[in-house]
Parts: structure tokens; C-alpha cells; sequence
């Protein structure tokens, strides 16, 4: 197909002339529209907010651009939601910014944006300014996202590693290891025709339902690049304290469970988009669950495992057949193998 | 050294075809593979994979009770078709 | 779970007599030969709950590990070719060479493309026929008659456009060179399942018959695992040194013969250079002359250099069983997982990967 301005992004779309402003206002902005966007300002005004303000940025950046459940865009979206949400605060605004590759179709520009004004709309959170460059073609993905979001904290609540105690129960809101494996299958180079799907979702709704219920939640995280494996890793760093985790308790799918043997990963160092790590005291942590599992987001939550002493502070996996080994955080990119 | 997956094969290229591959269905992940190596292997066999190539014919009792992780539900009956 | 008629035996049982029965016995010092059951022992937590006096050491079963550096350094060099596109395992991407790993080489924009089956090499080769396909063609047994029944397909569709660097090994030369070299106090063998399903229970006969070896086939389920090293306790304790086959739904005696005459249609053996343990006669696999034009080497003029340790590495000593981690001055230090030196650290399946990974040594210094 002859790569026209109009059928694929070229270098001229990030010139800031013509095409660039045809680009946003007939494209981006028409899908993204909310009053805080419309007026088209250098900065979008926000309403005033009592009390602290959370401030967050994320850059995305997936291979390919769209798999099952999910796209750069719905992903860019949720995960910058969550990323305000896992502090327990009331997310306000949006900001994102494109940076596309020359060739890249418009078609799939606007199924992205679609994509993210979905999302934005179940997170109940405007986008309401953004950016948009062109950069040569270097035989990337296409397309890359950076967000900002900013979040009203809640009053008198501030999650942290700091706050766990040793007995305090840790819960996982669901099924893990959705994303990473279905974005893995996806790629075309594997051959692999799967049902996984990304489980990318905005959780703030469900963050907000588990604190309503609980008020001795002390940490909450979004197990994205790493896993869970990463978030339990980080948080005996951070705490200063040891984690149990029962690999029996782990809520893992069989076509997950499957689709890791199959690739030689390890579900728990595999990126969830749509879960939530809590750790929560232990009188509360049935109340914890319960509330979790009353969500549409959370109703495969489990606990899996507790806060101990330990010295040095080890995160440990009790496995299945009562043994026990160290988790720690995961290197980099993990790869199908064959061995 | 090697990671095999057991799986369930759910369709195989007719006898006369230029190679004989297949379809292995593992609990909704499903995979071309090669029956090169295992020739008498058909639709409705479990068959342990390696790197593409089904490697040996599986007795599907057998490798339920090996494999922990096969759950009983294990394949996916309402798996889409491809248009390929 | 209930899976009708439950033939499982009880982790816990075989625990209990792993331990009762070692209570019998002196040290006992096992080979788990191959790099997944390395990995296995740790994850499933086998290795946590034997007794002290059962130690289990690491072979030579990991073939990125057991790969030459000469083999390394040949690939990273064949993506400075023109019009060539590398196709390999994700296994060999971080293995450090003279200069860089294949992923600096991605890095810096060398056309490298992550297989999990040689057939996508094909495709790939297929669709592109502008581009010169080479693939890395690593691993033992389990993963040769893969590459040769891809040959045979790219024969069959006069594929003009691609071509392996055959590292094949074999497992059994190799077993045979340590043991042969005399000091070696392995008490037995946990040999590799998956290696067996090709090759057979029986080809190793002569590690009980000659070398009078307590052996056990094995699957890397938790059960197989502690089955296979209760057969290897009761056989000491009880001094009759056989071979055992845990793993029976997926090995025979025999093996699988279709994957073994694939084998003889288009390998030769060779003797082949392994990683710091020189070269061992007959052991690893070429491309027999008729298939020449599938061979990398022959079509680029590609040479495997001499092998070569990293100043430091004791990898070599470490895929022999000679040497546990955490004993090695670099372990934990200069080598780690994210700045490796040799391959035990970088492959999934090394050695010192796994005790860095799983192990408590990076904090402890210790050993599980």
C-alpha cells in the first residue's frame, strides 16, 4: 500500500504545520474529548483538590502494539491509573504523549487512541492534555507512550512499605501472569494461537472498595514488569522484613500455568496490568479479601502468604512439596528458551 | 536440559501432505508442531513437546497423574477457529 | 485436585525415606546431569528438603554452558555479515563473548531473531528470501533430530537462504570423558529425561555395567524428582548399582527410533570442543558433507576459534561437578546476573544462575 499522509504517519505530522493540527483535531482529540481537553489550552486547568496531591509518570513501550485484551493504549492508560491508584488515591487527570514512528498506519493511531479513550472512560479519569512528535523510522513497534497523572491522596492514608508488621497477610486480587504471557504468545515470531488475554484494567475503583473496607492496609502494589516475584522482592527490601509466599495458594489459570511451561517462565516473574498485591494486618486480612472478591476486578483474589521476621529479610516461596527457595527479582527480559 | 510440554493434538495435516504437522493444544495455547519424529501420532493423542517437535506419544492417564498441573479441564472445547 | 484413581505417591513419604534411608549412609555425592533439573531441584524445592549428607553437583547438561567459547564468538561474528539474519534460542542471547553477547549485538542493530522451534527459522527463511537465515543449532540429543528433520525440510523445499552452525552435543561421550578421567567421586547419576526420550534408557548401560554407577531417568516434576533420588539412596544403601527409570510414560529402553535415524540421515559425529573440558572424541554432531550447503561454516567460511576461559571463570570446573558456586571467588561479586562472566551464570539453566537465583547465597553467602 503507497504510504500517503493520509493513509500513515509521516515526518511532516510532528512539523507542528497542517498536517500536524488536521493530525490532532481530526483524529486524537475528537476520540479523547472531555471539557478539561476541548479548550485546547498550552496547560488543561484543573479543578482545586483539598488535601495532598499524588503526581505520577509511565512510558510505554510493547511488542506488538495490540495483542489479545488489550493494546499500547488501553495499557498506557491503566497503567498510569494504577499507578495513582496503588497509593490509594482518587486519580484526576491524564496527560499522554505520542511518539510515532514514521509509516506507522493511521488506522492503527486511531485504533489506539479509540482504545485509550475507552479506557480512560471506565477508569472515570479524563486525559485532558497531551503531545504527539514523528520520528524517523527505526524499525521499532511504532509507537511509544509516555503519561503523567496526578491523583488526590486520601485523607490520612498512606500505604508504604514502612507500615507492615511481621504476621500481616499478603493478597493477590487474582489470576496472575494474564499479561506478560499473552503479550508473549502474541508475538507473531513464536507461532502460538492462544486464548490468553492482557488482564490490563484501571483498578482504582477496586483499591478504593478494599480501603473503604479495611483500615489496617499497609501496602498495595501492581505487580506489572517483574510479577509478583518483583513487588515481594521489593517489598522485603523496603520493609526490612521476610515474606512467605505458598505456591499452592497462588491463583494461576491452567492455560497460564500451561502457556509458562510451555515458554520456560515463571509465573510469578511475569507482568500483570490488571492486579493488585496488598498486604493488609491479619485480623483484617479475611475483610481484606472479602472485599476484594466483592469487586468485578477481584473476585479470584486469594491470600498467599504473610509478613515473618527474618533475618537477613528473605522473600521465600514455600513450594508445593513444603521445600522452600528465595524469590528475588527477575533480570531483565525474560526469552522462550529451550532448555 | 529440556523443556517438553505435554499436550493434546487436535488436528493433524492428512497422510500424503508435504509435512506432517499438526496442531497441539496445550489447556488454550495452541502450537504448530511436527510429527516428524513421532509418525504414528493422531488427532485425539497427547504427545510430549519439544522446541516445535512432538518428541514421543503420551498416555493421556499417565500423564495426568505426571504433570501436576494438568488440570482436568484441560482442553479448551470452545477454542475459535482460525480462518487459516 | 482429584485425578480419579490417585497413583501418586506422597511427597512427604518420599521425603521421609530420602532421609531415612541417608541416615544409613556416609556423604553422597549425585550428578544431576542435566541443566533443567538443576533449575527444577531448586524451584520445585527438592533441593531444601534433602538431607545434608545427600549433595547433589551439577553436570555438564546445560548447552550453553557446555557450548565453547570459539562457538560464541563465531556467531556474534556471523551477524556482521551482509544480508544475514541470526535465528537462535533465546538461551544464547546474553552468553558474553570476546565482544559483547548477541543481545549488545541486537542492541546495536544486528537482524537477530528469538526461535522457539528451528521451523520458525524456516518460516522466517521462507518469507525472507533476500536475507541469509543462520541458526544457532545448540543443544543434546532432545534437540538435534528438531535441526536435522528441519534440514530435510529445507532440502525438500530447496531452501536456498538458510543454514545452521551446528553446536550439538551428546550427553553419554561426555559422561564417559569424566568418569574416565578418574577422579571424579560421583556416587550416581540423575540422568536427564528428556534427553532419554530420544536416546533411551538403555543407552546407558555402561555407566552401571563399567563404571558400576547407581543410575535414575527422571522427569522435572517435584515427584519424579524425589522418586528418582530414593531409587539412587536405596541403591547405595544398599550397594547394587542399577539403572532405574522413574520417568517410564515418557522414556523406553529403545528410545524413540524415528529421532535416532534422523540423526544418522544428516549428522556425522565429530569430536567437539566443550567448554573447558576440551575436546571430547565423537561427541557432538556435524552435518554430513551431502547436506553441506545447509552448513553455516561452509557457506560463510565461519571458523570456531579456540575455546577460552574469561580471566576468573571457573565454569568449566562448575559443568563437571568439580566445583559448587558459591566456591567460586567471582560468584555473587563480579559475577552475577545482571554483569555475568561465564555461561553458568547468564544461561536460565546454569548452574550459577540457579544458585544466585534461587539460592540464599546472594544474600547469606551460604548454600541451600
Amino acid at each position: 500500500m503507497k504510504q500517503t499522509s493520509s493513509s500513515h504517519v509521516v515526518l511532516a505530522h510532528g512539523g507542528g504545520g497542517e498536517l500536524t493540527r488536521k493530525l490532532l483535531s481530526e483524529r486524537v482529540i475528537p476520540r479523547l474529548a472531555n471539557e478539561f481537553l476541548d479548550p485546547l489550552t498550552d496547560s488543561a486547568v484543573l479543578p482545586a483538590v483539598e488535601g495532598e496531591i499524588c503526581f505520577t509518570t509511565d512510558s510505554y513501550v510493547v511488542e506488538p502494539l495490540i495483542f489479545p485484551g488489550g493494546d499500547i493504549g488501553r495499557l498506557a492508560i491503566c497503567g498510569t491509573v494504577n499507578d495513582l491508584a496503588v497509593m490509594g488515591a482518587r486519580p484526576l487527570a491524564l496527560s499522554v504523549g505520542l511518539i510515532l514512528e514514521e509509516g506507522l498506519p493511521l488506522e492503527l493511531l486511531d485504533r489506539v487512541v479509540d482504545s485509550m479513550a475507552a479506557a480512560a472512560k471506565e477508569a472515570a479519569v479524563p486525559v485532558v492534555t497531551g503531545d504527539t512528535k514523528v520520528i524517523e523510522q527505526r524499525g521499532g513497534s511504532g509507537m511509544t507512550i509516555t503519561t503523567a497523572g496526578v491523583g488526590a491522596m486520601r485523607a490520612g492514608f498512606r500505604p508504604g512499605a514502612g507500615l507492615i508488621e511481621a504476621g500481616d497477610r499478603v493478597i493477590v486480587s487474582g489470576l496472575i501472569a494474564e499479561h506478560g504471557l499473552a503479550v508473549m504468545a502474541a508475538r507473531e515470531s513464536l507461532g502460538i494461537d492462544s486464548l490468553l488475554k492482557s488482564d490490563a484494567a484501571p483498578l482504582a475503583g477496586l483499591v478504593k472498595t478494599v480501603c473503604d473496607a479495611c483500615h489496617t492496609i499497609r501496602f498495595v502494589r501492581d505487580p506489572t514488569r517483574g510479577g509478583v516475584a518483583g513487588v515481594v522482592a521489593d517489598l522485603v527490601d523496603d520493609a526490612a522484613l521476610g515474606v512467605e509466599i505458598e505456591e499452592s495458594a497462588l491463583p494461576i489459570a491452567p492455560a497460564v500455568r500451561h502457556a509458562a511451561e510451555l515458554l520456560g517462565l515463571d509465573p510469578l516473574t511475569v507482568a500483570n496490568e490488571g492486579k493488585i498485591v496488598i498486604v493488609v494486618s491479619e485480623e483484617d486480612a479475611e475483610r481484606a479479601l472479602e472485599a476484594c472478591r466483592s469487586h468485578p476486578l477481584g473476585r479470584a483474589a486469594t491470600i498467599v502468604g504473610r509478613i515473618v521476621e527474618s533475618d537477613p529479610p528473605l522473600a521465600e516461596l514455600i513450594t508445593r512439596i513444603g521445600g522452600r527457595l528465595v524469590i528475588q527479582r527477575p533480570y531483565g527480559e525474560e526469552l522462550p528458551r529451550i532448555c | 536440559m529440556c523443556l517438553a510440554v505435554p499436550g493434546k493434538i487436535v488436528s493433524r495435516a492428512p497422510d500424503g501432505a508435504d509435512l506432517p504437522l499438526g496442531t497441539v493444544d496445550f489447556q488454550g495455547s495452541r502450537v504448530e508442531v511436527s510429527f516428524a519424529l513421532v509418525p504414528d501420532a493422531a488427532v485425539g493423542d497427547w504427545v510430549l513437546v519439544h522446541a516445535g517437535f512432538a518428541i514421543t506419544l503420551l498416555d493421556e492417564a499417565e500423564a495426568r497423574e505426571t504433570w501436576h498441573y494438568l488440570e482436568e479441564a484441560g482442553l479448551v472445547e470452545s477454542f475459535p477457529e482460525s480462518d487459516s | 485436585m482429584a485425578v480419579g484413581k490417585n497413583l501418586r505417591e506422597d511427597p512427604q513419604v518420599l521425603i521421609q525415606a530420602i532421609n531415612e534411608i541417608c541416615l544409613e549412609l556416609d556423604t553422597i555425592r549425585l550428578m544431576e546431569v542435566c541443566g533443567t533439573h538443576t533449575v527444577s531441584l531448586f524451584r520445585s524445592g527438592v533441593r531444601s528438603l534433602l538431607p545434608a549428607n545427600l549433595r547433589l553437583v551439577s553436570g555438564p547438561g546445560c548447552p550453553v554452558c557446555v557450548t565453547s567459547q570459539g562457538y560464541i564468538d563465531a556467531a556474534i561474528d556471523a551477524t556482521r555479515l551482509d544480508n544475514v539474519t541470526l535465528c537462535t534460542y533465546g538461551d544464547m542471547l546474553r552468553v558474553p563473548g570476546r565482544a559483547g553477547s548477541l543481545e549488545s549485538r541486537r542492541a546495536e542493530g544486528a537482524a537477530i531473531e528469538i526461535c522457539y522451534s528451528i521451523r520458525d527459522a524456516l518460516r522466517y527463511a521462507g518469507a525472507n528470501k533476500d536475507r541469509q537465515v543462520i541458526f544457532l543449532s545448540v543443544g543434546f540429543e532432545t534437540t538435534a533430530p528438531a535441526a536435522a528433520q528441519a534440514v530435510l525440510e529445507a532440502e525438500q523445499k530447496d531452501l536456498q537462504n538458510f543454514t545452521i552452525l551446528s553446536g550439538h552435543k551428546l550427553v553419554m561421550p561426555a559422561l564417559g570423558a569424566l568418569l574416565a578421567s578418574g577422579d571424579m567421586p560421583i556416587d550416581g547419576f540423575l540422568l536427564p529425561g528428556h534427553v532419554s526420550v530420544i536416546i533411551g534408557s538403555d543407552a546407558y548401560a555402561d555407566l552401571v555395567d563399567v563404571h558400576a554407577k547407581c543410575c535414575a531417568v527422571a522427569g522435572f516434576e517435584p515427584l519424579q524428582m524425589l522418586s528418582a533420588i530414593r531409587a539412587l539412596a536405596a541403591q547405595l544403601r544398599h550397594g547394587t548399582p542399577r539403572l532405574e527409570n522413574v520417568y517410564g510414560v515418557a522414556v523406553s529402553g529403545a528410545g524413540n527410533r524415528h529421532a535416532l535415524s534422523s540423526l544418522d540421515r544428516v549428522f556425522d559425529e565429530a569430536d567437539t570442543v566443550w567448554r573447558a573440558m576440551g575436546t571430547i572424541p565423537l561427541s557432538g554432531l556435524e552435518l554430513k558433507d551431502e547436506f553441506g550447503r545447509f552448513d553455516a561454516r561452509k557457506r560463510f567460511g565461519l571458523t570456531i576459534g579456540d575455546d577460552y576461559d574469561p580471566p576468573g571463570c571457573r565454569c568449566g570446573e562448575v559443568i563437571q561437578g568439580r566445583l559448587d558456586p558459591p566456591d567460586c571467588a567471582l560468584f555473587g561479586a563480579e559475577c552475577t546476573h545482571e554483569q555475568p562472566i561465564g555461561p553458568c551464570m547468564v544461561s536460565g539453566e546454569g548452574t550459577c544462575a540457579a544458585w544466585y537465583r534461587y539460592g540464599p547465597a546472594k544474600t547469606q553467602g551460604g548454600r541451600p
